[in-house]
């Protein structure tokens, strides 16, 4: 059976290019807020993926895959060594892994900053769970 | 000192991370992983002797102190099933470099592998249940994907069946948790088993103990749960099911031991008798299936069941005596039931077939393949001196001193019967005429022997050692017998 759902729809098009963008800002708002607030890198890595199917789901997926030339699954496998190697920072200073660390800077332009390990542990559950969710529902969308 | 433990959980998840990278390339692959499992193996030996030479070692993960953060605990038995499952799985790894076709390689075959040791080693590792339920989680799904791994028709029909089960039981594994966690407002092992103790094994208690009977009966396929076990583990190719049957069912068995001994461990004579009444029908109606079937590989996963009831029956019995035999059979088992799996990959890539009466004469084309088999065999059938019979013989043993006669009873008919089945595999599948034809009489198997041979050489070693490997597991068992070691090493004083 031969979808045909995919009429040019000029309005459902120029939306999706400007709230793509949009959700994907959101996205990382939420990966940064995590930790403290509400957000952190599993709902900042749904929203990522969210973004990108929207543009699955409005252009075609040859185009996106032109444009997008990204294997989803290595993304999963930088998240995980991502997060997992930061774990060892820990160990090199005779913690137990895991440990983390964190301290306040004073950089310019932000002014006092705080800056922890946890960030690039989340930055790599961000990579994993993003991944994941595209590749599980880009199989999907695949099989039909 | 204390990083030492974390090699076996980091080895397998950072390789198995990089090698999705490299899923195209099959070359690198194999040579990766190889590499991995070797460190993983040399890993899992050193972390065995400093384990065995100092006593239990703890890690705080993340710096947090228990009982608020998350421990890796491992004791000497923790670093013996640790050691058992890295022999296992390097075997399984190097029969699967010469039986997973590339094609099938392609789909991530080695980073599920490595994932799925993950899960096994963290379980045996984690110091706290809801810990203990992420890394079943983590091995469960690498094993639903290993199982379906290849996409036969049977294969999708029985991994549905296994996800179906095993999701429900994990449903009821979470529901456990939070019960235990409602009733004594901890997850925490050592802790556990503090408040436990100090709350009284009663009414609320016995029952979540009797939702994780279920929960953990499931996923190590006992009496009356392991009805998804045999057809499930006949689908996958050889390697697959061997790492299966060998070491994942196992996982089950070991976190009834860990819970059974630190946590509920004050009214052994309700749970206990309801271990040994299930480790009883386990034994017998695993053996039935299998003295049933004619199929090489459901013979093989029938069997599993019967033995897990053997493990179940040890420990269950409670004795010292008893639950080294349980340890020293869980380690016999593992080495030798992968083997056998693995000899029914070899069987079958020389026959094409699994079915016992469209095979052979095997023995007289590949007579080295039918006497390995032949050892390995009589080993798990228990003929001494061959390791299967230092395994039941203190279960035996232990069985007779505590009273328990019905359960011996049922043990060595069981044994009368594995030993049934076991020639009966012989008798159809390496005796008699060939009914393979001259070409496949040729198949050179030579490679894939090398693998299996170390298992075989193994539970020969086991065998006539057992003396020393009885005493350390003996120790294993003084040690899970007084949980206060554990919490002392946890919690500190």
């Amino acid at each position: 059976m031969s979808m045909k759902w995919k009429t040019n729809n000029l309005l459902f098009i120029h939306v999706t290019r400007v709230t793509a963008f949009l959700i994907l800002a959101l996205s990382i708002y939420l990966f940064f807020a995590g930790h403290n607030d509400p957000g952190g890198g599993f709902i900042g890595g749904l929203m990522l993926a969210t973004s990108i199917l929207l543009l699955y789901l409005t252009f075609d997926r040859r185009k996106i895959n032109k444009m997008l030339p990204m294997n989803y699954a290595n993304w999963i496998g930088a998240g995980i060594l991502i997060s997992l190697l930061t774990g060892l920072i820990g160990t090199i200073v005779g913690k137990p892994y895991l440990t983390q660390f964190f301290d306040y800077f004073t950089l310019p332009f932000f002014g006092e900053f705080e800056l922890t390990t946890a960030v690039l542990f989340d930055f790599g559950i961000y990579l994993g769970v993003g991944g994941s969710a595209l590749i599980i529902i880009l199989a999907i969308a695949e099989d039909t | 000192m204390t990083n030492l433990v974390l090699l076996p959980l980091l080895i397998p998840v950072i390789m198995g991370a990089v090698l999705i990278f490299f899923s195209k390339n099959e070359k690198a692959q194999k040579i990766i992983s190889g590499i991995t499992m070797i460190a993983l193996l040399i890993g899992s030996i050193t972390l065995f002797i400093a384990v065995a030479v100092n006593g239990t070692l703890v890690m705080e993960l993340g710096d947090w102190q228990p009982p608020y953060g998350i421990p890796l605990v491992i004791d000497r038995l923790a670093a013996f099933m640790l050691l058992v499952s890295a022999i296992v799985a390097t075997s399984t790894l190097f029969f699967a470099f010469k039986t997973i076709s590339p094609i099938r390689s392609r789909y991530f075959f080695y980073p599920f592998f490595f994932f799925l040791l993950t899960g096994i080693n963290g379980s045996f590792m984690t110091g706290d249940l809801f810990n203990l339920f992420v890394f079943f989680e983590v091995m469960l799904i690498s094993s639903y994907i290993l199982m379906a791994h290849g996409s036969t028709n049977f294969q999708l029909r029985e991994t549905f069946k296994y996800f179906v089960i095993n999701l429900f039981a994990s449903m009821l594994f979470l529901a456990g948790v939070a019960y235990i966690y409602a009733a004594t407002g901890t997850l925490n092992f050592a802790h556990l088993g503090v408040r436990v103790a100090e709350l009284g094994q009663d009414n609320i208690l016995n029952v979540i103990a009797v939702l994780f009977i279920v929960v953990f009966g499931i996923k190590g396929g006992l009496f009356p749960l392991y009805f998804w076990l045999p057809r499930a583990y006949t689908g996958p190719p050889t390697a697959i099911a061997a790492l299966f049957g060998g070491l994942l069912t196992k996982v089950g068995l070991y976190a009834i031991i860990r819970m059974f001994t630190v946590v509920f461990n004050h009214d052994p004579d309700f749970t206990h008798t309801v271990l040994l009444v299930m480790a009883a029908f386990t034994m017998i109606l695993g053996v039935l299936g299998a003295v049933a079937s004619y199929n090489y590989k459901s013979i093989l996963a029938y069997h599993c069941i019967s033995q897990y009831g053997y493990i179940m029956m040890g420990f269950s019995i409670f004795s010292p005596i008893a639950i080294a035999g349980a340890i020293y059979f869980i380690a016999h088992h593992s080495i030798v039931k992968t083997a056998l799996f693995q000899f029914a990959g070899v069987t079958e890539k020389i026959t094409g077939t699994s079915d016992l009466k469209k095979m052979g004469g095997i023995l007289s084309s590949h007579p080295w393949l039918a006497w390995l088999f032949f050892i390995a065999a009589m080993s798990l059938a228990g003929i001494p001196p061959l390791a299967g019979f230092f395994a039941k013989y203190p279960l035996v043993l232990g069985g007779l001193e505590e009273g328990n006669y019905i359960v011996v009873a049922v043990a060595l008919f069981v044994g009368l019967l594995t030993l049934y089945s076991m020639i009966k595999i012989m008798k159809f599948v390496y005796w008699g005429k060939a009914k393979h034809d001259e070409e496949r009489q040729k198949v050179s198997v030579r490679k894939l022997l090398y693998s299996v041979a170390p298992l075989v050489i193994l539970t020969v070693v086991i065998g006539f050692g057992a003396e020393p490997v009885l005493q350390f597991t003996t120790e294993i068992a003084d040690e899970i017998l007084d949980p206060t070691i554990y919490i002392t090493s946890v919690l500190g004083e």
